[in-house]
């Protein structure tokens, strides 16, 4: 019988002095609602988190950057379809496409912001089944050589939470094949499709592997006690979604 | 005020999960005649005077940039409406 560990006092990872200097940017929208989870998320995988506003015309000095999730403006037009139009949206897309190829993540509205913005291909609608659904939700990572991804094993099966109304993520068959063949499929519903998404994809990338969507919670799994709990109890695959952020921040400090 | 009308409506080849759940609805209801059924939207885009060409064709850039999304909708109508 393992004791449960006190909630407050556990922490997921002994995150790595030297991280530490890496800045990830999250950016606040009106309506984001997990810019905190993904700050601290940030702040376990061992980085230093810089709160963003959606209004700001500078990016300033970050070393990557988290489109988080939520309802950003409600949700209203097309989710994602307003944000897509922030001041600082465009420097995030130019500074994505240029040769620096900044990191950028979106979660869950942040990747219906991605495929908004055309940072990456298809769109997103309704989930299949028109309802909100919220789960614990196994994820295989397909391709672990993105700048998001690189700290899981090919292959590697990962439980997230998952939550969302407008989940269902869909592309032509063109764009599809393209996907497959170019392994920018990232990560890939296991067992069950929570929302009708094409092909089971959770989540792609751009050809660069710099830009990742994933429509699941990684930033919700981070934390022994608070992430999805095994058939073990506390602990299991608490902080399986906790990999993209060590991911990214080796990425930037040069060891991956 | 004359008004831009807006007619945004999913592709062809995209399920539409709303229109899908309406059709299911309508023989519920006693209305038997109609076997498919999609959902798209209406803008109505006021203007303060008169409707000149220029103001037509920002409200059809706008509707093809804003207020549809080129991957998944179509602009079907973009029209003037005299109040």
């Amino acid at each position: 019988m393992t004791e449960l560990p006190l909630i407050g006092e556990a922490v997921a990872v002994a995150a790595e002095p030297r991280l530490a200097g890496a800045k990830i940017g999250v950016v606040t929208f009106p309506g984001t609602l997990d810019d905190r989870d993904a700050s601290r998320a940030v702040r376990l995988a061992g980085g230093t988190p810089v709160e963003l506003w959606h209004g700001d015309s500078e990016l300033g000095d970050v070393d990557a950057v988290i489109l988080p999730g939520g309802f950003s403006y409600g949700d209203y037009l097309r989710a994602g379809a307003i944000a897509r139009f922030a001041p600082l949206m465009s420097k995030i897309i130019d500074a994505a496409n240029s040769d620096a190829k900044l990191p950028v993540l979106g979660i869950c509205n942040g990747f219906q912001l991605l495929t908004e913005s055309h940072l990456l291909p298809g769109s997103m609608i309704k989930n299949d089944h028109l309802k909100f659904i919220c789960r614990d939700q196994v994820l295989r990572v397909e391709n672990n050589s993105t700048y998001w991804t690189g700290d899981y094993a090919a292959g590697q099966e990962i439980t997230v939470p998952l939550k969302n109304q407008d989940g269902q993520y869909i592309a032509d068959e063109k764009t599809l094949d393209a996907l497959e063949s170019e392994g920018r499929v990232v990560f890939r519903y296991v067992g069950f499709n929570p929302n009708g998404s094409r092909r089971d994809i959770a989540g792609i990338s751009n050809a660069a592997g710099n830009v990742v969507g994933l429509m699941p919670h990684p930033e919700h799994a981070v934390e022994v006690g608070f992430g999805p709990e095994s058939l073990d109890g506390i602990g299991g695959s608490d902080t399986e979604g906790l990999g993209l952020f060590t991911s990214v921040l080796n990425k930037i400090v040069g060891a991956n | 005020m004359p008004r831009i009308v807006v007619d945004v409506m999913p592709k062809p080849e995209i399920l539409d999960p709303q229109g899908k759940a309406i059709v299911g609805a309508l023989p519920r209801l006693g209305f038997t005649s109609f076997s498919s059924v999609r959902q798209g939207k209406r803008f109505e885009l006021t203007v303060d005077g008169e409707v000149t060409e220029d103001i037509l064709a920002q409200a059809r850039e706008a509707a093809e940039t804003l207020l549809s999304n080129p991957v998944i909708e179509d602009v079907i109508n973009v029209e003037v409406v005299e109040a």
